[in-house]
């Protein structure tokens, strides 16, 4: 889904901080995604390449951290690993699961010169 | 261009703007150490909400590789950013929010794929409540204004934002939006998001809920296959249901699937079109424009209660 915008949001930060920092050039960027985040890996960093072009970031390796899926058990009482959004509980089968974690999009660091 | 969805960038249109940038200046350096600057500029003058995007956290440089590299060789080194991608999104919406809360408005993102009757939907729910309430709506597509007009048809202000290759609104659109609509005080805005079961479900746009259509005439599994979406929402409109004697499609089933993406779903069973089951929503925005009415007298007298010690403390 809307990776391209992502990107874009991606790209922005990374290009403030770096300008910020008085960088010549961004050679990696490290970013943080949950697994039940809305994000398509692979597509983001197609993407990214495409919006980087010509920037500071142009040519930045994208190196992407998996956060694993975790979800409130309502039933157990207990927090569980969870790989679906919609998961049932791993304990009891049960849909009242809230993912709590595994959420998340966000640009950890980057690296620059 | 993105290959899943087709976003784009630059292409947002507000109805009636020709041109749409913002007064920024871009600066280029190119590899030849030439330097262009092209200040755009425009007729905007509202403040843009400039926020300093501050790094959150410390700023920790003897963490990354530099500290290990000796003088002199690889300049290189990490910088923590810890922000959220969306940051800049969710900022926007967030100021929206307050916007509309400051002013006892009752904001409600539509959402759901094209073609399940979101503007009929809009046009019903308009017609039976615009002698109770002022209303305002945003309308999102990819291109033209026929729902903008189908809008103003029945007498209420709205406003067409076209994305262009776009395949959401964002905080930002809805944002000139309210510039231009200068929607009432307690009164109920509208937003239309553009049809699409993906990508609006990441994007807050500062409304109080995210309202999911999904019609009779799609498939029960929908929230299944796009969870995204009917989790992002907290109420689900099933329309259409007119149409159910002639359909074999399980309304149960699909209620059910719904909850199994997300438990806390408060759900109708309507239908545009004959009126059916309609009551329960219309009361449900009743309800939602009262408590926003009451955010706002409370905020107000909050602020009385403040002039008020204030001034004692003035005199004193």
């Amino acid at each position: 889904m809307h990776e391209m915008s992502l990107a874009e949001g991606v790209l922005q930060l990374v290009e403030e901080t770096a300008r910020r920092e008085g960088a010549a050039r961004v050679k990696t960027v490290v970013l943080e995604i949950g697994q039940l985040s809305s994000v398509e890996p692979e597509a983001l960093k197609f993407c990214f390449e495409a919006v980087a072009h010509g920037t500071m970031a142009d040519g930045a390796a994208l190196a992407i951290l998996d956060v694993p899926g975790a979800g409130w058990c309502m039933a157990c009482s207990a927090t569980v690993p969870l790989q679906e959004v919609f998961g049932t509980c791993p304990q009891c089968g049960g849909y009242q699961v809230q993912a709590t974690g595994g959420t998340e999009m966000r640009v950890k660091e980057i690296e620059i010169e | 261009m993105c290959t899943t969805c087709g976003c784009g960038a630059g292409e947002t249109r507000i109805e009636g703007d020709a041109a749409h940038s913002h007064d920024h200046e871009h600066s280029h350096g190119h590899g030849d150490g030439t330097v262009h600057s092209h200040p755009h500029d425009h007729g905007h003058d509202h403040s843009h909400h400039h926020h300093e995007h501050g790094v959150a956290g410390d700023l920790d440089f003897g963490a990354g590789p530099a500290r290990a590299h000796a003088p002199g060789m690889s300049q290189s080194r990490m910088v923590q950013i810890e922000q959220d991608i969306l940051a800049k999104n969710n900022t926007y919406a967030k100021a929206n929010r307050a916007w509309f809360d400051e002013r006892g408005i009752f904001a409600l993102n539509l959402v759901s794929s094209p073609g399940s009757g979101k503007t009929t939907l809009l046009v019903k729910t308009i017609e039976a409540l615009k002698g109770k309430v002022a209303i305002t709506v945003v309308e999102g597509d990819q291109q033209t204004s026929n729902d903008a007009e189908r809008i103003r048809a029945t007498g209420v202000p709205a406003l067409q934002i076209n994305t262009g290759k776009g395949c959401h609104l964002d905080a930002h659109m809805v944002g000139h939006a309210l510039e231009r609509l200068k929607p009432a005080d307690e009164s109920l805005f509208l937003i239309e998001n553009v049809g699409n079961l993906v990508c609006p479900a990441a994007f807050d746009l500062g409304e109080h809920h995210k309202v999911a259509i999904l019609s009779v005439t799609e498939g029960e599994d929908k929230p299944l296959k796009y969870p995204d979406m009917f989790r992002a929402a907290d109420v689900m409109l099933l329309n259409k249901c007119d149409l159910l004697p002639y359909l074999d499609f399980n309304a149960d089933l699909a209620e059910e699937n719904a909850r199994r993406v997300n438990p806390d779903l408060t759900i109708f069973r309507v239908s545009a079109t004959s009126g059916d089951g309609m009551a329960a929503w219309l009361s449900w925005i009743e309800a939602g424009l009262e408590t926003q009415g009451g955010k706002r007298a409370e905020t107000v007298d909050a602020l009385k209660n403040r002039i008020a010690e204030l001034e004692r403390q003035l005199r004193r």
